[in-house]
């Protein structure tokens, strides 16, 4: 008996290893990569008229689906609720996470999950009617505050409160819209999530113009891809297709003269990075030209924010902290040599 | 009245029969008796019309008379109109019906729909044209709509990752209505069995699945069985949640028909038994069309709790019609239309499950034999 429950746990071990290992090798075979995404997030996953998707972590599917298949149409989306994503990933049903994830201690370790940076920093603010004339966070005290329910959000806001020694009056929604509703209705005089949250919702509104956000951000909220532990190879090929993205911009590269800079540039590093020195690429056991094919597909890191959920789209999201580290944000990448 | 009227006189019987009087007919009469016969009916009414006044023109205004049909996005609805943005949903109304299904071959969805009809029909009416040689083709439709769906032999081949909307709302609510009732009957003979094996398989699999959650059953579907396949095996997604939603259903269903079953007297049994009639015989002529006729108004019910739980293929990465709904609102062209949205997939499910209630009652009224006291 005992020799047969312990067959079945090695046996069962072994399908997990199988599982885990060589998703560059599944992924080729398949031909096909399977993005796990969100099941609607204004701005990041949605989908258009032809049903097709589109938006921020979207392209970032493509880019590795470009970079890796050479083909950023053989994709397999894969929707997934805050709930089901890390179990979806952990079974093998996904091969990469890009879904506004973020980044925490117990995710990364208690959850096994493997976090490959950062790639979009967001953090908690708060809108308000322009009415009310607020122009600070420190200046809500006693303000009744709309927050959804049993978030991280509601944490942050309780301790923000009282390090400010402030007073709130919480108004408990279940979910953004719930929270928009309320507070166009006036029954809370605050509205409290992820500054990206904030300005995709204020988008929605009639009279945008009538709500401001305030200045400030009390939470941290790193979002970035994610992948299973154990497949290390696996997981450098994400990190550095996201981190290839940043460096483009770095270097300016993008979507329109990627094709020309391939051929050679006097620059060693542009060079190395798409393909005409050395073979970074093979190193990573894609082809020569991966992070060609991933800026031809959807730019660079400058590009997808501008086209997704930039100040020219109706989201209107500043750079922020998102600006590359050379122009005051946080957005850096390890060189490629 | 003239005195012409009153000294009128008939012979005894001849009298012809009179209209009632005014007060007591019409609409008069029913407005009085049904709304204002005493002073708590004439308070609700007052109050009734009051809410319809104040619910209705605005309800109407926004669904109907501000709408706006025709729009590129969001911004322009509003510049248009104050009601609803029912532009969205005529944009999206394609990818809400057959979900990420490829465009050239949705005529294969739409003929396996319509198709379907025609399998249902002799299967619901049985005045139905040459019904014997119709059922033929019902037994055979699974076969059909499952070839023009998913392609192969000619056709060309579709994933079942691409099927989404509307028309996965309704694959999953046929499949599990078609196999769940017989799959069902067999549970509930099995549990009323004599034969030990038999009922304690039946009572085990049906306790089961009516204490776990059908969403549990789906995750477990959808991410626990690759850790027990053969690494390698994949098995089509579609699949194993057909395969949870059939049993899901089957489980209820199988008490349904047991109540059914339990109703029949044990005299009929017994009338069977010395008609000299086999088990299986017994059962198709004389138990089963008696306690199925029992059972309809539950087994209905069962089928439309199903079809409504077809939505829950969200949580397990499906597209379905809400799915669908779900994404789109995320487009920042459109988003904040969540009403729109909401509510005609509500009407889509209602006109469903009240065609399916309809019928039921249909069927009851067809099959009533009994005079009711």
């Amino acid at each position: 008996m005992k020799r047969i429950v312990l067959g079945a746990t090695a046996a069962l071990a072994m399908m997990a290893t199988a599982a885990n290992a060589g998703t560059l090798d599944d992924v080729k075979a398949r031909g096909e990569l399977i993005c796990i995404v969100n099941s609607g997030f204004v701005g990041f996953a949605s989908t258009d008229a032809s049903g097709k998707w589109q938006g921020y972590d979207i392209d970032y599917c493509k880019a590795t689906a470009a970079a890796v298949l050479g083909d950023a149409g053989k994709i397999k989306y894969k929707p997934a609720t805050g709930k089901t994503r890390f179990t979806i990933l952990n079974s093998g049903e996904g091969d990469v996470l890009w879904r506004n994830t973020t980044w925490t201690f117990v995710r990364d370790v208690d959850v096994k999950l493997a976090f490959q940076g950062v790639n979009y920093y967001d953090g908690q603010g708060f809108m308000v009617p322009k009415k009310l004339g607020v122009k600070s966070a420190k200046e809500l005290d006693g303000a009744s505050v709309c927050i959804q329910t049993g978030t991280t959000t509601e944490l942050n806001l309780a301790d923000f409160f009282r390090v400010n020694k402030m007073k709130y009056e919480p108004v408990p929604t279940e979910n953004n819209e719930e929270s928009r509703t309320n507070l166009l209705a006036g029954r809370c005089d605050v509205y409290t999530t992820d500054a990206s949250g904030l300005a995709a919702t204020r988008a929605t509104f009639k009279d945008p113009e009538n709500y401001v956000i305030l200045p400030e951000i009390i939470s941290k909220e790193p979002l970035g891809p994610v992948t299973r532990h154990g497949d290390d190879n696996w997981s450098d090929i994400i990190r550095w297709v996201k981190n290839a993205l940043v460096a483009a911009e770095e270097l300016g590269i993008t979507q329109a003269n990627v094709a020309t800079m391939a051929k050679g540039t006097d620059n060693p590093e542009i060079n190395r990075l798409l393909g005409a020195e050395g073979n970074l690429g093979g190193m990573l056991g894609l082809e020569k030209d991966w992070a060609v094919r991933a800026i031809a597909a959807v730019g660079n890191y400058g590009e997808i924010f501008e086209r997704n959920i930039g100040t020219k789209t109706k989201i209107g999201l500043e750079r922020g902290l998102n600006a590359l580290w050379t122009k005051g944000g946080l957005q850096y990448t390890p060189p490629f040599r | 009245m003239s005195d012409a009227t009153i000294s009128q006189s008939y012979e005894p019987g001849t009298h012809p029969d009179l209209p009632p009087p005014l007060l007591e007919r019409g609409l008069i009469f029913w407005v009085r008796k049904n709304l204002l016969s005493s002073w708590y009916n004439v308070t609700l009414t007052i109050l009734g019309v009051w809410f319809l006044w104040t619910i209705v023109p605005p309800l109407y205004d926004w669904m109907f008379a501000d709408a706006v049909v025709n729009a590129e996005d969001r911004t322009e609805c509003q510049s248009l109109g104050d009601g609803a943005c029912w532009a969205f949903i005529h944009e999206r109304f394609k990818i809400f019906i057959y979900g990420f299904y490829p465009e050239p071959e949705r005529w294969r969805a739409i003929l396996a729909f319509g198709l379907m009809f025609v399998a249902l029909g002799p299967l619901l009416f049985d005045n139905f044209p040459y019904r014997g040689k119709a059922m033929l083709f019902s037994l055979a439709y699974p076969f059909i709509a499952a070839w023009l769906l998913l392609g192969g032999l000619g056709l060309t081949p579709v994933g079942t990752d691409q099927f989404g909307g509307m028309l996965l709302n309704v694959i999953v609510g046929v499949t599990g209505i078609a196999f769940s009732l017989p799959i069902g009957i067999v549970l509930a003979l099995g549990r009323a069995s004599e034969l030990p094996a038999v009922r304690i398989i039946c009572v085990t699999f049906i306790e089961f699945i009516r204490g776990v959650p059908l969403i549990t059953l789906l995750f477990v579907a959808s991410t626990m069985l690759s850790y027990f396949l053969p690494p390698g095996t994949s098995f089509d997604l579609l699949m194993r949640v057909l395969i949870m939603v059939t049993l899901f259903a089957s489980g209820y269903m199988a008490e349904v028909v047991r109540g059914g079953l339990q109703a029949i007297p044990r005299g009929q049994f017994e009338a069977a038994d010395s008609m000299g009639l086999k088990y299986w015989q017994s059962m198709r002529r004389i138990v089963l069309p008696q306690a199925l006729k029992i059972s309809i108004p539950g087994i209905v019910n069962t089928f439309i709790g199903l079809f409504k739980d077809t939505t829950l293929v969200i949580v397990i990465g499906l597209l379905d019609m809400l799915g669908m709904g779900r994404a789109s609102l995320a487009d920042a062209k459109w988003a904040g239309l969540s009403s729109e949205v909401y509510i005609s997939i509500a009407v889509f499910f209602f006109i469903c499950c009240f065609s399916m209630s309809r019928y039921s009652l249909y069927l009851e009224s067809k099959l009533e034999t009994e005079h009711k006291s």
